[in-house]
């Protein structure tokens, strides 16, 4: 069993999805957990669902100058940051041909920018500490490459180069940098997909189906814990078979 | 504590080094064993530390920061953004 006692952690895009599961998994592994979203609302539900007091929401927009700085202060005010999982993520799909620059810049800007942004600051407090662990949510799309996603696959591809420099800058103290690749997940973000679109991709899924946020969270919750203490700079696919 | 002092303190403490080899001419890459990480956090510990001539919190732009190779460089280069006569 992976124990998280007394471990502070920080996951953004806590709401929905992956992130909520990632929240859940850690608070029931003992974490006290950050949840970053943009909804007061869903975060106060979720605090609710976790046994009492592991969970502290925090509501602010990613994207809002000086939202990395609020967030690592808010972490450090409970007590320290020893796990961060940069999970938040949009799509704005099109095609190349037709993609505005304001769906590129968004898709980037939430997925890339702002996760740099944070990783900044908390390295920070990880280096004094001499420990840490983060874990970035990437996906399959990003290695593979997807029609109609020119701006999630190459923000994506770009997070996944970012951990691993990351893991080469802080890997001589003992901070730790991996990150997640989820294939197709049942989420809000692939039930938008046309029926057509979501069939296709199963067949290309050997285990034959979707796979769920918890189990996305299960691979999150042990790179985040100690029991992946000589794992670092690793992409680990959580994707049912479907790249291999 | 004189500004001196309180250099070489946060010196000794970022890099574990012996008070002795702390002296003013000691470069933090060659002669105090120091990577770029360590002298990253060597000057984020000297923001945290000292103040600015107006009582803000000193600020050590990267460009600053390239040019403090030895103990005397840091210790100048906060006295003179305090206002102190080096």
């Amino acid at each position: 069993m992976i124990d998280l006692q007394g471990r502070k952690a920080i996951v953004t895009g806590a709401s929905r999805g992956i992130g909520r599961a990632t929240v859940l998994a850690l608070a029931g592994a003992g974490a006290s957990v950050l949840a970053v979203a943009r909804s007061a609302d869903e975060l106060a539900k979720l605090a609710g669902e976790a046994p009492a007091g592991r969970v502290t929401p925090f509501a602010c927009d990613l994207l809002a100058e000086g939202a990395a700085q609020a967030i690592t202060e808010a972490a450090s005010a409970l007590g320290g940051i020893d796990i961060l999982v940069n999970n938040a993520g949009v799509t704005k799909d099109g095609l190349l041909m037709r993609m505005s620059e304001a769906d590129w810049d968004l898709v980037f800007n939430l997925n890339l920018r702002s996760a740099f942004l944070l990783t900044q600051k908390v390295s920070r407090v990880m280096l004094k500490a001499r420990s840490g662990s983060v874990v970035n949510v990437v996906s399959v799309v990003g290695q593979i490459g997807n029609a109609g996603q020119v701006n999630y696959t190459a923000a994506k591809a770009g997070l996944e180069a970012f951990t691993k420099s990351c893991a080469r800058e802080l890997a001589s103290r003992q901070i730790r940098v991996n990150a997640v690749a989820p294939g197709y997940i049942d989420t809000e973000m692939t039930r938008v997909l046309a029926d057509v679109a979501r069939d296709g991709l199963l067949t290309r899924v050997p285990l034959g189906r979707a796979g769920t946020a918890d189990e996305v969270a299960a691979v999150i919750l042990f790179l985040a814990s100690d029991a992946a203490r000589y794992v670092t700079g690793q992409v680990w696919r959580v994707d049912g078979g479907m790249v291999m | 504590m004189s500004i001196d002092q309180k250099v070489k303190d946060i010196i000794v403490e970022q890099l574990g080094v012996n008070p002795a080899e702390v002296t003013a001419t000691a470069t933090f890459d060659g002669d105090l064993g120091a990577d770029s990480l360590d002298i990253m956090e060597l000057v984020l510990a000297f923001e945290e530390a000292f103040q600015d001539d107006s009582g803000k919190a000193l600020e050590i732009p990267d460009e600053d920061a390239a040019k403090i190779k030895t103990v005397g460089d840091a210790i100048n280069y906060i006295k003179e953004k305090q206002g102190v006569a080096t």
